[in-house]
């Protein structure tokens, strides 16, 4: 770590959890209810920038992985299991399906995992469009149990698996394992020369990238009530969660969440002017990744020797 | 000194295809401990291949890799590499975000998902490793800040890391000024003296002599000589491939003799590749209608000449076309000036046929224009005619070489550059492309430059020779000088 951020970060770091953790009192509903989706949003970013920044993975199907959890939770919960064991079932579906996906896709080079990822989540859409009956098809599926009626405690939960999901996430990158990770996705030929399994690391990349989104995905259905195919599955939602990830920092997993925040709360707060609004987001965020193409906080935490 | 240690390395029947063509031909040796073996070849001979597949990262067909007697050959790269293997890439590509510290840390790490902690004796050992190398004043320094050199220190500090048994090192020397090469002959020889096994690849002898225990020479996939330097440095075929047999020559010193400014004039050209010296004051120039050959070994600043030329690098220095500066063109602009580069690498369309592909170069002469442009090409080269509606990556090396050549003559240049035309091509395909240069010679009044490792080949179509060698030009003269004085010295 550079010296530079030694100091500053983590007390930063600290300011933002302690003001997102009292955000209920002096933050009315409407907002609270925006934070809480940007903060699942958020988890889905720096799952996914695990994948890309650190193995060096595109995957186009971070949906899949949202999908399976979401679905999964849902149809568990429509069986009659109960929602904390629900959750869990959703993140063994997700990362089961991630890794059947990721085992023989991670043996093809360069766009065509990225395809391959990509044909997962049109094939899951197809699934769930086809056995409507079950799933809901495009209406989307209803589960009896919610997280909480509260705003608040929804908040507070959304908020808390936010900064576990960080804490984990940003420590694993930070560990030998991401040291690992970068090493893998920039020099396929050198890093196996060093003696590392590229395989065996890329697939617990996209295990655990899974396991977050999968686990967030299902906490997503129970907030929201139902798990829908326009919110989770859908692949406008997959280049949402890129662009996110690309805005904020790529390479910086926290970043990840900051695009996310930016994306879902202007996309709210521009609702008056109508449709133009997805369009003004889009077009910053275009400007963003064209002009400062490391992110923000790329940008913010770039060696000083580099700028 | 009564027993001597069993080989550490020991490489047997070594086979490797693609698709066709055999890159490595049951090529074996062995490598004891505390022993540096040499593997030089020209471009294309198979030497990498061999170094790849030794590491696993190509799949032999045939033959067996012994390291202490377990055969690897078709493991994958991360079990040889804890097996015993350590590789020193050419091109270094560190971790650009993490420190040199921290680069060569990763090295040090387990093959583990659980040991996320970075144990505290890696840190230490670290250090030692790159106090070792030299690079313990740039313990924090992230590799783009680097020097060249500096970077090559940290690939030789990430295999010491490995503490490997065997260390394969790729062009040891490439990129590296002579003060540089002296401190690196000195790191290899610490793998040595370590009692390591060691195989240095690299393209000729000369630059490896001095280190090497024993050479081995290859060339189009087979071994062609083993023994001391100086034995393989006089031997027949080795002094056939690098320098040819016989040579012919037919200068025509007139045409440099005309008055005014030479048609392609370069001067005093610097070319930087990131923090390595590629081209160093390189001056020279090509008057209408002269065949000029520069020469010199695979990197010695050929290609890069050319793509200066071309306007595909950044130079420093000027470089006149016709009188007129030609810095600030874009590429496309100067190849439509009447410069037309023909590269090594050919950068054929496979997917395209043969005719389509000689039509893209015509694209912008008028349809009777190109047709009468083709006819001629089809008569210059009658093979590609045979082959007019197969897909020019279907060609063998030699017909792809012809169609490159004849799809930059489409372009009707001025100035004609071959960069490397013999490139992996057997005897009776140079033969082949030598009489059809002959022919550009006596019935056209194009100007071709020439950029050959094979002096054979260049010799007999130059009226003038300049000699590059590390980035820069060290002799010029006629051709028939050359044979005279730079013959033996080549090497």
């Amino acid at each position: 770590m550079p010296k530079i951020l030694r100091s500053p970060l983590p007390l930063v770091l600290l300011a933002l959890v302690i003001i997102g953790g009292v955000a209920p009192i002096w933050l009315d509903a409407y907002y609270l209810g925006i934070f809480t989706v940007a903060y699942y949003f958020g988890v889905f970013a720096m799952s996914w920038d695990l994948l890309f920044g650190f193995a060096g993975e595109v995957n186009f199907g971070p949906t899949f992985l949202i999908g399976l959890g979401a679905y999964g939770a849902g149809l568990l919960n429509n069986a009659g299991w109960p929602l904390p064991l629900c959750i869990v079932g959703g993140a063994v579906i997700a990362v089961i399906g991630g890794v059947a996906l990721a085992v023989p896709a991670l043996r093809l080079r360069g766009p065509y995992f990225g395809l391959v990822t990509l044909v997962a989540v049109l094939l899951l859409l197809d699934f769930i469009v086809i056995f409507a009956a079950q799933t809901g098809g495009e209406i989307g599926m209803m589960v009896p149990d919610v997280l909480s009626v509260s705003t608040a405690v929804n908040y507070w939960y959304a908020f808390g698996f936010l900064v576990i999901a960080g804490a984990i996430l940003f420590g694993l990158s930070r560990s030998a394992l991401g040291l690992i990770l970068q090493a893998t996705g920039q020099d396929r030929v050198e890093a196996q020369a060093l003696g590392f399994n590229v395989t065996k690391h890329k697939v617990a990349a996209f295990a655990i990238s899974a396991l977050f989104s999968g686990v967030a995905g299902a906490m997503l259905t129970f907030y929201q009530g139902t798990a829908s195919v326009d919110q989770m599955v859908d692949l406008s939602i997959a280049v949402q969660i890129i662009i996110a990830v690309v805005f904020g920092g790529r390479r910086t997993i926290l970043g990840g969440v900051l695009g996310s925040i930016f994306l879902v709360l202007f996309d709210e707060l521009l609702r008056p002017i109508g449709q133009l609004n997805t369009f003004v987001v889009s077009g910053v965020a275009l400007l963003v990744i064209l002009f400062w193409p490391d992110g923000v906080l790329g940008y913010v935490l770039r060696p000083r020797e580099e700028r | 000194m009564s027993d001597t240690p069993p080989p550490l390395l020991e490489v047997t029947g070594l086979t490797k295809r693609f698709g066709g063509l055999v890159a490595a031909k049951d090529i074996g040796f062995t490598i004891r401990g505390g022993e540096i073996l040499g593997l030089i070849g020209p471009n294309g001979s198979g030497k990498s291949t061999v170094m790849r597949t030794i590491m696993g990262i190509e799949r032999p067909n045939a033959g067996s890799i012994r390291l202490e007697g377990t055969n690897v050959a078709g493991w994958p790269t991360h079990r040889i590499a804890r097996a015993g293997i350590g590789i020193v890439f050419q091109h270094s590509r560190p971790l650009n975000r993490q420190t040199v510290l921290e680069n060569i840390k990763l090295a040090l790490l387990p093959d583990s998902l659980l040991r996320l902690a970075v144990q505290p004796h890696v840190e230490e050992q670290a250090r030692a490793i790159a106090e070792q190398v030299g690079l313990g004043a740039v313990l924090d320094r992230r590799p783009p800040t680097l020097p060249f050199a500096d970077l090559r220190r940290l690939e030789m500090a990430k295999a010491l890391a490995r503490d490997p048994k065997v260390v394969l090192i790729d062009e040891p020397f490439a990129g590296l000024t002579q003060g540089e090469t002296a401190i690196f002959s000195e790191l290899i020889d610490q793998f040595r003296r370590g009692g390591r096994a060691v195989l240095l690849v690299d393209h000729n002898v000369k630059s490896v002599a001095r280190l090497v225990d024993r050479i081995l020479a290859m060339y189009l996939g087979e071994r062609v000589a083993e023994g001391s330097a100086e034995e393989v440095m006089r031997d027949a075929t080795v002094r056939r491939v690098y320098l040819g047999g016989e040579i012919e020559i037919h200068a025509r010193p007139e045409l440099d003799a005309v008055p005014g400014e030479p048609l392609l004039d370069i001067r005093d050209v610097d070319v930087l590749y990131g923090k390595a010296q590629a081209l160093q004051k390189v001056s020279l120039h090509v008057r209408a209608g002269e065949f000029v050959s520069v020469v010199g070994l695979n990197g010695a600043g050929k290609t890069t000449l050319f793509n200066a030329i071309s306007g595909l690098v950044p130079y420093g220095g000027e470089i006149r076309w016709q009188g007129a500066a030609l810095a600030g063109r874009s590429a496309a602009s100067i190849a439509r000036n009447g410069i037309v580069q023909c590269p090594e690498t050919r950068e054929l369309f496979g997917d395209l046929s043969v005719q389509e592909n000689l039509d893209l170069g015509g694209q912008r002469l008028a349809h009777d224009q190109q047709a009468r442009q083709r006819e001629w090409l089809l008569e210059l080269f009658p093979i590609l005619r045979e082959r007019a509606g197969q897909r020019a990556r279907t060609l063998s090396g030699g017909e792809q070489q012809m169609l490159a050549i004849a799809r930059a003559l489409m372009m009707q240049p001025k100035l004609l550059i071959l960069d490397e035309p013999t490139l992996g091509l057997a005897p009776v395909i140079l033969e082949q492309l030598s009489n059809a240069l002959t022919q550009l010679r006596e019935t056209t009044d194009i100007t071709v430059l020439l950029g050959e490792q094979n002096v054979t080949f260049a010799l007999p179509h130059a009226d003038r020779i300049y000699l590059l060698e590390h980035a820069r030009i060290v002799w010029e003269g006629n051709a028939g000088r050359f044979a005279a004085e730079m013959g033996s010295g080549y090497l």
